[in-house]
């Protein structure tokens, strides 16, 4: 099962899950993904060690997206 | 993994800092010479002066060793800026600096929550680090890091010499290790760009950064120091 996290305050949230044969409930991730890209989040995938890619629409075949905020210099 | 949304390997906040050259090995190589040699530039005359004081005026010996003691202290004063950076910065909404809590005390829970994200993103040795100094040890192509809450070390290739970046997530609810992971997710994203848009605070020996870190920090900087000396780190050493 796929899961679509958000990090946020709480630590993290799973805001959708599917399975890659599962047309609807990756539908609606989708609209989640594309929600959460609207208020400014970032989707990355984890592709194992020291690897990661940004990715601005949802990949039916990832296993984990991660949606981060944008960092900044401090 | 062949991902079908996956964009180039440019971090999207590039575009905040359009004017900045891209930080490469060769950038951080100038930058690291340059820095050397402003840093000579403001302590040698120090230096020089307190000792030509004693030599030429015995008795000008007290200004001498303030004067002496000014050519230390100030790139002691720009190595603690530096260590500055990867400094536990506390759980949201307290003022109080983040410990790790000790065993058998709950943990915050959002933290916990986020600890265990950020656990899932490292591999066993990294996790058991991150855990007991607060940095996660992430090689990379520009040499070794330190991802710490707001700020990451960079030590080149050879173990010499560290860059100090200051980057952050600005967001302050985000638990500690939150923060951690998004500096690791977007360093792994694209790690020139990672440095590009992160603020350079110090570079220099790693022994002026680790007197000034906290004491549960030092073993990582050791352990990263270890990692960039052995050859299979980059190639961009100063």
């Amino acid at each position: 099962m796929a899961r679509l996290i958000r990090m946020d305050a709480t630590g993290h949230s799973t805001l959708a899950e599917w399975a890659t044969q599962d047309d609807a409930a990756f539908e609606a991730a989708l609209d989640e993904f594309r929600t959460q890209l609207d208020l400014g989040y970032i989707g990355t995938v984890p592709e194992g060690p020291g690897k990661a890619s940004q990715v601005r629409e949802l990949p039916r075949e990832a296993d984990l997206v991660i949606l981060r905020r944008p960092i900044a210099g401090g | 993994m062949n991902l079908s949304g996956a964009s180039a390997p440019a971090l999207p906040e590039l575009a905040s800092v359009p004017w900045r050259e891209r930080t490469d090995a060769r950038w951080l190589a100038r930058y690291g010479r340059w820095w050397r040699v402003s840093t000579a530039l403001y302590t040698l005359p120090l230096a020089v002066g307190s000792v030509g004081m004693v030599v030429l005026e015995p008795v000008t010996i007290p200004v001498a060793l303030a004067t002496a003691a000014h050519a230390w202290m100030i790139p002691e004063l720009y190595a603690f800026r530096g260590a500055s950076v990867v400094r536990p910065k506390g759980l949201p909404g307290g003022s109080a600096p983040y410990t790790r809590p000790a065993a058998g005390t709950p943990p915050n829970t959002a933290e916990a929550v986020a600890q265990g994200l950020l656990g899932d993103l490292l591999d066993h040795d990294a996790r058991e680090r991150q855990r007991a100094t607060g940095l996660a040890l992430e090689p990379g192509e520009l040499g070794t890091w330190l991802v710490g809450e707001a700020g990451a070390l960079l030590i080149a290739p050879g173990g010499r010499r560290v860059h100090c970046f200051c980057v952050r997530v600005p967001d302050p609810e985000l638990p500690p290790s939150d923060r951690t992971a998004h500096l690791l997710l977007a360093l792994r994203t694209d790690e020139e760009g990672f440095a590009t848009v992160a603020n350079h605070a110090f570079c220099g020996a790693p022994w002026r950064v680790r007197r000034r870190l906290p004491k549960p920090m030092r073993p990582a900087l050791d352990a990263a120091r270890q990692q960039a000396r052995s050859p299979r780190s980059g190639d961009c050493a100063a």
